[in-house]
């Protein structure tokens, strides 16, 4: 069985190698959830990460708060300030 | 997140050396910076100054003019470059200090999609305004691709809404997995790629191929929220 294309990318994102072994054969119910890259615009833009180059002055924590305003999301956060 | 920001970092620093000095001799002395360190946080630092235990992969001068030197550095997270060009400063016999500060790396994520902040702003008004959603597809990474770099299971349809209510997931409900060790770190997906929970594994992958039945990963954190999948555990008979 060839798993859902995405998956295989989430690991070349990285070029993380790790073998997949398949346990059984089968296909998923188009009814729930989303292909996780064929998402809604709407359910993308809650679950997301954009790798942002940060001009220096502006704190990372002043950046997320821009970036929940201009995507009107309630929650918003970053991975890490520089020298805290 | 937090496995983000608890991976391997990547920095460019700028050093200025308070003195005229001899190239050779900084090279020998960032060397020695290789390896473990120990280090205390400098003065203004929002952590505990405590003498911390640090290691740096590596130290890659990249240019130099004067006083100053632009060094790559790979290391730990919380380790102080600006406390690395400080030492440095010391052993040299006149000080330093560090001027200008970049992380290019932090964890998977590197340089390579970065966008700015005006490449979002100008996305979102492509979105809003003309409904053109392209380019802002182009900048949000779906957040599977945080998983990256860690062992995955594939999941049922039939066993995602278990785990999002919190269950243990056992050898029946897994499709495809890569392997793991007892105690890593795996992420749940599923058929769709969707990211469902990142649990800690309870065996080895190879054991799975002979369980019948048995927990194989106790979730930690679940990402995906419930009821999107339809409940299919049996409802306790009284």
């Amino acid at each position: 069985m060839q798993l859902y294309d995405f998956i295989y990318k989430i690991d070349s994102f990285c070029d993380y190698n790790n073998n997949w072994n398949i346990m059984k054969d089968l296909s998923t119910d188009e009814k729930y959830g989303y292909f996780a890259d064929k998402r809604p615009i709407d359910i993308l833009i809650k679950n997301s990460i954009i790798n942002i180059d940060k001009p220096p002055g502006p704190t990372s924590h002043e950046v997320a708060y821009w970036i929940k305003q201009m995507f009107k999301v309630s929650k918003a956060g970053h991975g890490g300030t520089l020298e805290p | 997140m937090n496995y983000i920001s608890s991976s391997g970092k990547e920095y460019v620093c700028l050093m200025q050396v308070h003195c005229h000095f001899d190239f050779k001799e900084l090279e020998n002395i960032l060397k020695k910076f290789i390896g473990t360190i120990y280090q205390k946080p400098p003065v203004r630092s929002s952590v505990k100054r405590r003498t911390r235990k640090r290691n740096v992969y590596n130290i890659e001068i990249l240019d130099h003019e004067g006083k100053f030197v632009l060094l790559k550095i790979s290391s730990d997270p919380g380790t102080y470059m600006r406390k690395i060009c400080h030492d440095v400063g010391i052993i040299l016999g006149c000080g330093a200090h560090m001027r200008e500060l970049r992380r290019i790396r932090s964890g998977i994520f590197t340089e390579k999609n970065l966008v700015t902040l005006q490449e979002v702003s100008e996305a979102l008004y492509m979105w809003k305004n003309c409904k053109d959603e392209t380019d802002l597809r182009k900048l949000l990474l779906p957040e599977e691709f945080a998983t990256c770099g860690i062992p995955k299971v594939i999941i049922d349809d039939n066993a995602v809404n278990a785990i999002t209510y919190g269950a243990m997931l056992t050898a029946p409900g897994i499709v495809a997995f890569q392997n793991f060790k007892s105690k890593d770190n795996v992420a749940i997906l599923t058929l769709k790629g969707e990211l469902v929970a990142i649990g800690e594994a309870e065996v080895n992958s190879s054991q799975i191929l002979n369980m019948k039945k048995g927990i194989v990963i106790r979730p930690k954190r679940v990402i995906m929220p419930r009821d999107i999948y339809p409940r299919s555990w049996k409802k306790h008979e009284q």
